[in-house]
């Protein structure tokens, strides 16, 4: 087995329990724990593929978007996170219930 | 130049965050400024044609490319024409609204924010830097349903957050594994470069899917309703008409770009199928809710779906030789252009909701009744933008869908017409269920109980509703600027 797929592997097994948890966790903050679980999987999956032969180096594009696919995911959990505490302080409830779909 | 669109609109986004108390003032300044600009990138448009620069000289693959044809200049003035009038109704809205300081305090930043963000996305030629903007977009979008009072604004909200992070990963994780299959973020440059094989199908798949959960195209439309309904009106309208339309402009950019190689007739019908089954259940969810506000949410559903029967129209024209001249053209023209005109039919809705709402305190679809004597205009603004809706003519609904129409026939695909037909009848019964509320003579008891409302209001939202209407007289224009830079041969 290459280095690459045991990566490749590895972001695809992120991705997928992030995408479990993000459908079963009845919590908001495991809901938006398991959505960065997924970016890690993501992230992972682009630095494994900065990865060149030859001279062997790392392209420098893929380290790029990762940093700002970071601050996007950070900003984006702290923002839910945010959203979150003000529910609960108001609501007393962690969870979204289905009376909000309807 | 063709930066101005995204600059001014987070200048002002910037100075209304600190100029709190004047913030009505400098944000519809900053609209005024940034629709000018809009209109100069268009008419630039217009005059040479395609567009394009490099960002700080940096060529692609390495640089982003932010480009210019047709579609995005028309798009540009879609969403000036949609959040100019928004904000004029938002100053007398948020004044009225008492106790809303907060709410007010935070739609300035907000809007404008949303506002460069839908720029960006118009005229970015990268998908990288199409994912920043929007999550730029998103992220302003979600804190705008947050900003009411309403503690089901927050519920929706938090539901909103959650499916557009998911939404947003997937997309990244598509542009990952376009990356890594051909080495560049630019779309020209990888729509050059696609072959069918598996990571270019699941890639696809991936942005397809998030794209698909951010325009709420059914299945996946669960959390448009609550998040559309709960927030302040103004809010309601940027969202419904503008946020929407970006992510199926999206959609529509990286099929006929990036995923034309790969564009197969069967994935276009099962966007049909989807679209379809959008405007059944959209339209009879609609039908069936007691809330103004909810109501015109879920005609967005509805609404949605005419969007993606362009898909296996235009799909089949591609893959059919000849046909992009003989139906792909009036597909692509009808697609975008019920897009424009639902924008600006929608946002003219919500508006006439809030209207209504700040009159009456309630949006009890019951309760209205009678109040066209009070609110004329307001009514009249509702009652043009439901026809533009339903597809009547003179309409810019109607030239839309008669455009939509003959691309069916034109390819054989009759079954999507149709669906267009039942939903037009699905529509007017919503449309003429308000209405008739309204005309009623039953509830002249309301004399007393309405407040006043800002004239700008209503006259805000009933020029959107006129611009709806002129689009269906004036279809010359708005097509031949559309023509610049169509995506698949047949000029």
């Amino acid at each position: 087995m290459t280095t690459f797929a045991i990566y490749a592997i590895g972001a695809a097994a992120l991705v997928a329990a992030g995408v479990h948890g993000a459908l079963t966790r009845p919590h908001l903050v495991q809901k938006i724990l398991s959505m960065n679980v997924i970016g890690g999987g993501v992230f992972l999956l682009l630095i494994a593929l900065a990865y060149r032969e030859g001279p062997a180096f790392a392209d420098p594009l893929p380290q790029a978007l990762v940093l700002t696919g970071i601050v996007v995911a950070v900003s984006v959990s702290a923002f839910g996170v945010a959203i979150a505490r003000r529910l609960h302080a108001r609501m007393g409830r962690s969870g979204l219930t289905e009376g909000d779909l309807e | 130049m063709i930066l101005t669109p995204i600059l001014l609109p987070l200048i002002g986004a910037f100075l209304t965050f600190i100029t709190r108390r004047s913030a009505p003032l400098i944000g519809t300044a900053t609209a005024a400024l940034t629709a000018a600009s809009s209109i100069g990138v268009a008419w630039t448009v217009g005059r040479r044609g395609f567009l394009s620069y490099p960002l700080g000289d940096w060529a692609a693959p390495v640089g982003i490319a932010l480009r210019a044809d047709g579609l995005s200049a028309v798009m540009l003035l879609t969403s000036a024409s949609v959040v100019l009038p928004v904000c004029v109704y938002a100053v007398g809205y948020f004044r009225k609204q008492a106790g809303e300081a907060h709410a007010a305090a935070g739609f300035w930043p907000l809007a404008l924010l949303l506002w460069g963000g839908l720029n960006g996305l118009f005229l970015s030629g990268d998908v990288f830097n199409l994912y920043v903007v929007l999550e730029l977009m998103t992220l302003a979008a979600v804190a705008l349903v947050a900003i009411g009072s309403e503690e089901s604004g927050l519920a929706a909200a938090m539901r909103y957050l959650l499916a557009a992070f998911l939404a947003s990963m997937f997309y990244l994780l598509g542009v990952a594994l376009l990356y890594g299959a051909y080495g560049t973020l630019d779309m020209a440059m990888l729509g050059a470069r696609l072959v069918p094989e598996p990571a270019a199908y699941l890639a696809a798949a991936l942005i397809a899917g998030a794209l698909a959960l951010k325009t709420a195209l059914f299945p996946l439309h669960f959390w448009l309703p609550r998040a559309h309904a709960a927030a302040p009106a103004p809010v309601s309208a940027l969202l419904s008409s503008l946020v929407v339309t970006g992510s199926f402009y999206l959609f529509l950019r990286l099929w006929t770009s990036v995923f034309a190689p790969i564009a197969s007739v069967s994935a276009g019908q099962l966007l049909g199928i989807l679209g379809s089954t959008a405007i059944v259940w959209g339209s009879l969810q609609a039908l069936r809710q007691q809330h103004l506000k909810v109501m015109i949410a879920y005609s967005t559903v509805a609404q949605v779906g005419y969007l993606f029967l362009l898909f296996p129209l235009v799909t089949s024209a591609m893959a059919t030789a000849g046909g992009a001249d003989a139906w792909g053209v009036s597909a692509w023209n009808g697609g975008v252009y019920h897009a424009i005109s639902h924008a600006l039919a929608k946002a003219a809705m919500f508006l006439a909701a809030g209207t209504i709402v700040q009159a009456l305190g309630s949006d009890r679809i019951v309760g209205i009744s009678g109040i066209a004597r009070q609110l004329p205009v307001t009514t009249y603004a509702f009652g043009i933008a439901g026809m533009t809706l339903i597809g009547l003519p003179p309409s810019g609904g109607f030239v839309a869908k008669w455009l939509l129409l003959s691309a069916a026939f034109a390819s054989g695909q009759w079954w999507w017409a149709i669906v267009m037909l039942l939903g037009g009848i699905l529509t007017a019964g919503y449309v003429f269920l308000v209405l008739g509320q309204e005309l009623s003579q039953a509830g002249s008891d309301h004399d007393v109980e309405m407040k006043p409302v800002p004239r700008s209001m209503e006259y805000a939202a009933f020029a959107l509703a006129f611009a709806a209407l002129v689009l269906g007289l004036r279809v010359t224009e708005p097509l031949e600027l559309l023509r610049i830079g169509f995506p698949f041969g047949g000029s």
